[in-house]
């Protein structure tokens, strides 16, 4: 793993991936080697596999990797990171990668953005994530055309009692609320 | 009378002075510490000039004792005894406290690294006046060496030996020397057949008038040390008498059990429960594996023994305990297959053509299971395309993170038998060719030109689960080109997992019994990785071949070579000096109640019965101190660590506290400029 | 040793079937299970793809509020099981992240101590605690002759789960040995569903269903047991849709491995939500077991 004293002598964006994942000091120790990006379920969908990604890291091309459609195509699956031979976090810097994507204003190419900000809106202010209200607006806002592909599938799973109207409130809401504040708040501070 | 003490603060260049104040501590031991007469720094003590300016020393201030502030014992300890000894003070007068490793190359501060070899010094310059002149000893070196494996490098030191007029010992754990090259069709670069190269050697080593085959055989336990070692070998029961026994071959051919063979077919074929591992085995004595004979499973059969011309089948044959006595003893146990079970996205053991690479090894050879033939596990459809995966558990932190080392050469190898012998198509998917050996990146160059086909990229899974009609019933070799960026999916009939080498099992417990130890990895520990390979930290026994790390066949026939070279230069000399650092026993004080004769792992405490106390035997002791902290007595001295000398070196680092409370700290206050 | 139960959202509606079935076999089998009150929701991957801070934030409240009365928390669900063991390790290995949860919350008037609460999912607590010998005690309409194919995924099994193999995992199977079942051994028994693909990349994500159903079919297998709200909602509600897009005709029901394990005890079939998923499992698991039934009750 690079020591702390050596980090000074890698390219400013590997400093910042780093700094953003945790474990992510293996990164430096990336052999090239594919195994990620041979094994991930949508690795044939991406720009750049994640082997890629890593060489371009460590090359400091910023804005190529963050206008990549790479880490949105990443489900979390985790097939990479347990297959790494050099145990490098991957899906944890993919994640890394999403949050400065977002942070810097360059995830423009993929709808996952606007999907998460649906999602976790919706947890704001409930505290409880709601199927059938995340999928109308993310898809309403976002792909019209496709609610109206949905629309049977949803129409049966509502019949079958899989889709709720209304969103289950938490008691506590207001305490969520100030620890989610509080969060943010902190996270600003860096 | 007071000692006057030379102090010497080596630079080693920049590798001390870089992290510490070599002059400032030459300077400050000068000045403050007792019966100091001369102390010096210099930019490499270990030079003839530096050598030179300690003799000198010696002889014109009349020294009577010498530190020295330097690197390791291992590597200068015998230049500065011979420096002093040069000037006629007695080497043992000298101490050599270690400020590289100890300080400048583990600390990152530089105060604080400057502290703490003054502290060394220190303690060194206390030590050094209680240290007693000793006269080393000389034991003579038995003739005969032991060497324990009978594979390729094995052979190779056993040879050189025997050749040289000495005796050897060749024990070798299966029923036949060979080792794994035994096992091999073709061997790279030149594409030699293993056995032809490997056979005319197996052969000599059975014959030669020199050499004692013990095969089947296991090292039971080692005693003594450098020059006579006193080893005990246990011959396992054969079930066969060796020299009734003509190899005739009759008792395998009739013996109605077959097996499995996991061992030298690796699974790919058959043996009977009386065998021979292959047909040019030396010994031509069979063994009989009770696990699996008819007769100790259920008393029954006898085909073998009554069939046998010469009567020599004997069930009733016991494990045997024979001792020898060697001067030195050379290790060349060689490696393991790595379980390749232990990557589940693979397949192997789940997916019938999924194969590991001593598999295809024997699938290959023209004595193995399919007379060579390359043909899937049916036994008969021949493959049309084959891939081969490089890096199976090796250069993977979950599993070994070394390189194998071989791996990328068997697979050219594997390459060209299959492009000559099949029509198949060859993948070969890798992280990184390395063929860096003479000749060796000419066969890469080689196998380009015969259409071996090259991905560079780690398998990611090996699997069935066919996405499309051109998948269906093949296997699907799935990764990421890098070189062109994309994930693929390759349809193949057969897939060969290049296995890493691993240490044998029992490693660790054989280097334990011969006193050395492994790395972290599991490979034996070298005296020195670069000036000192072939050696071991105990003298007298040395490593050849795999057991030291993963090499290739040259490589390992260099080391045995190399091994027999320096037990054969023990030998010429003689005898050997050996450290006068011994325990003695107070005879006189001795209450003879034995403890330390129990706890010496030496066996080096004799019990006298006639004035009942106990003696160490000298030749023998290592000096290790542990009947020193036993005897409840303290009447056992350990020579050059006697208490005298301990305390001393602990007063010595605690310098600093031990001053009149009036009396500033020395880091405190800048050394003044020049005193001496 | 006490269990608190974290359902998550997805049993709410979604999954009812899920959660219904886990409460059904959890008291069939003596178990004491004891629901987390007013957890919030985990964020699924949502938070973390946004602010790692919020995301710990979030899902530690809901550690905080296992009482001290339990020390085990069981999560039915690959998401939220993950994102619970994630953040405890979190808090318990970095220490940067750990002082500023602990702010965030303090804000909410909480605090909890990494390491307190144990994170188990719920087929390891089944396997390990409750066991084999438990399990077949109870069984009284074992699955002989039905051939199910065990669906792990990817959370439940990677990165953290310490209790099965990564790649290729087991303890799904064997239970389902011991209930009698014909276990399919298919090769793509812990690959990815696609997760939220089918919001973001729908031709791709329906290839990935697709693969798992295939490779189940090609296998023969007559249903296939899910353990996570997400797997079973794509390779479900998504069947159809599949199936109009490859020209396929798969028809293999989609359920909760619980729902089966609740059949073998002998559960009624409406307890355990049965006729919630899209492709009808009741009329294939009568057809396979009917004539045991019969031959049970003569």
């Amino acid at each position: 793993m690079v020591a702390e004293s050596h980090a000074a002598h890698l390219s400013q964006f590997m400093k910042d991936v780093i700094a953003d994942t945790p474990g992510g000091q293996k990164v430096v120790h990336c052999l090239q080697c594919g195994s990620c990006g041979g094994s991930c379920p949508n690795g044939s969908e991406m720009d750049f596999t994640p082997r890629a990604v890593f060489a371009m890291i460590a090359a400091d091309r910023r804005d190529a990797v963050l206008q990549a459609n790479t880490m949105w195509q990443c489900v979390s699956c985790y097939l990479c990171t347990a297959r790494c031979p050099q145990e490098i976090p991957i899906t944890e810097i993919m994640y890394a990668l999403k949050r400065m994507a977002i942070r810097e204003g360059k995830a423009g190419g993929s709808d996952a953005p606007a999907l998460a900000k649906t999602f976790t809106d919706f947890v704001d202010r409930y505290g409880r994530s709601f199927e059938f209200g995340i999928a109308t607006r993310y898809l309403l806002f976002n792909k019209p055309l496709s609610m109206l592909k949905m629309g049977g599938a949803g129409m049966s799973m509502f019949a079958k009692g899989r889709l709720a109207l209304t969103p289950t409130k938490i008691r506590q809401v207001k305490q969520l609320q100030a620890i989610i504040d509080k969060a943010r708040e902190l996270s600003n501070e860096d | 009378m007071a000692e006057k003490i030379g102090v010497y603060v080596c630079h080693c260049g920049s590798n001390i002075a870089g992290k510490v104040d070599v002059e400032d501590i030459a300077k400050w031991a000068g000045e403050n510490l007792d019966d100091v007469a001369v102390s010096r720094d210099y930019k490499f003590m270990c030079s003839s000039l530096g050598q030179q300016m300690i003799e000198e020393d010696i002889k014109k201030e009349k020294l009577t004792r010498v530190v020295v502030g330097a690197c390791s014992p291992h590597l200068h300890e015998k230049t500065f005894r011979r420096a002093c000894s040069n000037a006629g003070m007695n080497p043992y007068l000298m101490d050599l406290t270690n400020i590289r490793e100890h300080c400048s190359w583990v600390h990152k501060d530089r105060a604080q690294a400057t502290e703490k070899a003054r502290a060394l010094i220190s303690a060194a310059v206390q030590r050094v006046k209680y240290q007693e002149p000793l006269e080393p000893m000389f034991v003579d070196v038995n003739p005969a060496t032991l060497v324990i494996g009978g594979g390729i490098a094995g052979l190779q030191a056993a040879l050189e030996l025997a050749d040289a007029g000495y005796h050897v010992y060749l024990v070798e754990r299966m029923p036949s020397i060979g080792g794994h090259m035994a096992q091999f069709d073709k061997t790279f670069p030149t594409l030699d057949c293993s056995a032809c190269i490997l056979t005319p050697k197996m052969s000599e080593a059975g014959q030669h008038e020199n050499i004692t085959l013990l095969t089947y055989a296991e090292l039971e336990e080692v005693s003594g040390s450098v020059g006579s070692f006193k080893v005990k070998i246990r011959q396992k029961a054969r079930c066969v008498d060796y020299d009734a026994c003509t190899g005739c071959g009759i008792c395998v051919e009739k013996c109605p059990r077959k097996v499995l063979d996991t061992e030298f077919e690796a699974g790919m074929g058959n043996r009977k429960a009386i065998y021979m591992p292959f047909p040019q085995a030396v010994p031509r004595v069979p063994v009989i594996d009770q696990d699996s004979c008819i007769w100790f499973e259920r008393q029954k059969c006898r085909a073998c023994e009554k069939l046998c011309p010469t009567d020599a089948i004997k069930f009733d044959q016991q494990d045997e305990l024979i001792d020898i006595e060697v001067g030195n003893i050379i290790i060349a146990t060689g490696w393991k297959p790595f379980d390749s079970k232990k990557i589940p996205q693979y397949g192997y053991g789940r997916l019938a053509n999924v194969y590991t690479s001593m598999e295809f090894e024997r699938l290959c050879n023209a004595a193995g299971p399919t007379n060579g033939k390359i043909v899937m596990r049916d036994g008969k459809t021949v493959p049309k395309s084959i891939a081969i995966v490089h890096c199976v558990g090796s250069r993977d932190d979950r599993h070994n993170p070394y390189c194998s080392g071989v791996c990328c050469m068997a697979s050219l190898k594997f390459g060209h038998l299959v492009l000559e012998k099949t029509d198949a198509e060859v993948y070969s998917f890798y992280i990184d060719m390395r063929t860096n050996q003479k000749n060796y990146e000419e066969f890469y160059q080689r196998l380009l030109g015969e259409g071996m086909r090259f991905v560079r990229g780690k398998v990611s899974e090996v699997t069935d689960a066919a996405r499309m009609p051109t998948e269906q019933g093949k296997l699907i070799v799935q990764c990421e080109d890098t070189l062109i960026g994309r994930q693929q999916r390759y349809p193949v009939d057969m897939v060969i997992l290049m296995g890493a080498l691993e240490p044998q099992e029992d490693a660790r417990e054989l280097g334990l019994k011969c006193g050395i130890s492994c790395s972290m990895d599991g490979w034996y520990t070298e005296r020195h990785p670069k000036l000192d390979p072939v050696a071991t930290m105990t003298d007298g026994v040395f490593v050849a071949g795999t057991c030291q790390g993963p090499k290739d066949i040259p490589a390992s026939v260099a080391q045995g070579a190399a091994a027999a070279a320096r037990v054969a230069g023990m030998i010429t000399k003689g005898r050997v000096m050996i450290e006068p650092i011994v325990a003695t026993i107070n005879e006189q004080a001795c209450s003879g109640c034995k403890i330390c004769n129990n706890m010496c792992p030496y066996n080096a405490i004799e019990f006298l019965e006639d004035p009942g106390v106990s003696r160490v035997i000298t030749a023998l002791c290592k000096g290790c101190g542990t009947c020193v902290a036993a005897c409840p007595a303290g009447v056992i001295t350990g020579a050059h660590f006697n208490n005298k000398q301990i305390f001393s070196e602990i007063e010595g680092i605690l310098w600093d506290a031990l001053q009149p409370a009036d009396d500033s700290s020395p880091q405190a206050e800048p050394v003044p400029a020049s005193a001496s | 040793m006490k269990y608190a139960y974290y359902p998550g959202c997805s049993l709410e509606s979604g999954s009812a079937a899920y959660d219904m079935s886990v409460r059904a076999v959890i008291e069939q089998l003596g178990f004491g299970l004891d629901e987390l009150d007013d957890w919030n929701c985990c964020g699924a991957t949502e938070y973390f793809s946004q602010n790692e801070l919020v995301a710990t934030s979030v899902i530690a409240r809901n550690l905080a509020l296992v009482d001290d009365q339990h020390d085990q928390l069981v999560a039915p669900c690959a998401a939220c099981f993950l994102n619970l063991k994630k953040t405890d390790k979190l808090m318990a290995e970095q220490p940067k992240i750990r002082a500023k949860v602990d702010q965030a919350l303090a804000a909410g008037g909480l605090r909890y101590q990494p390491g307190r609460v144990h994170v188990r999912h719920l087929l390891d607590v089944l396997y390990t605690d409750i066991g084999e010998e438990a399990i077949r005690a109870k069984v009284v309409q074992p699955l002989t002759g039905l051939r199910v194919a065990p669906y792990y995924g990817c959370q439940i099994v990677r990165p953290l789960n310490g209790f099965d193999n990564p790649e290729y995992p087991m303890k799904l199977d064997e239970m389902f040995t011991w209930l009698g079942a014909e276990v399919v051994d298919y090769p793509v028994k812990a690959h990815c569903c696609g997760g939220h693909m089918t919001q973001i990349s729908e031709e791709h994500a329906f290839e990935l269903i697709r693969r798992l159903l295939q490779s189940a079919a090609d296998y023969r297998a007559d249903l296939i047991l899910c353990m996570c709200p997400m797997c079973q909602l794509n390779m479900d509600m998504y069947q159809g849709r599949v199936n109009n897009f490859f020209n396929t005709k798969f028809k293999l029901p989609i359920v909760y491995f619980t729902q089966m394990l609740g059949v073998a005890l002998g559960i009624d079939m409406k307890k355990l939500g049965f006729g919630k998923e899209l492709v009808a499992a009741e009329p294939v698991i009568r057809a396979k077991l009917e004539g045991q039934m019969a031959a049970a009750t003569k």
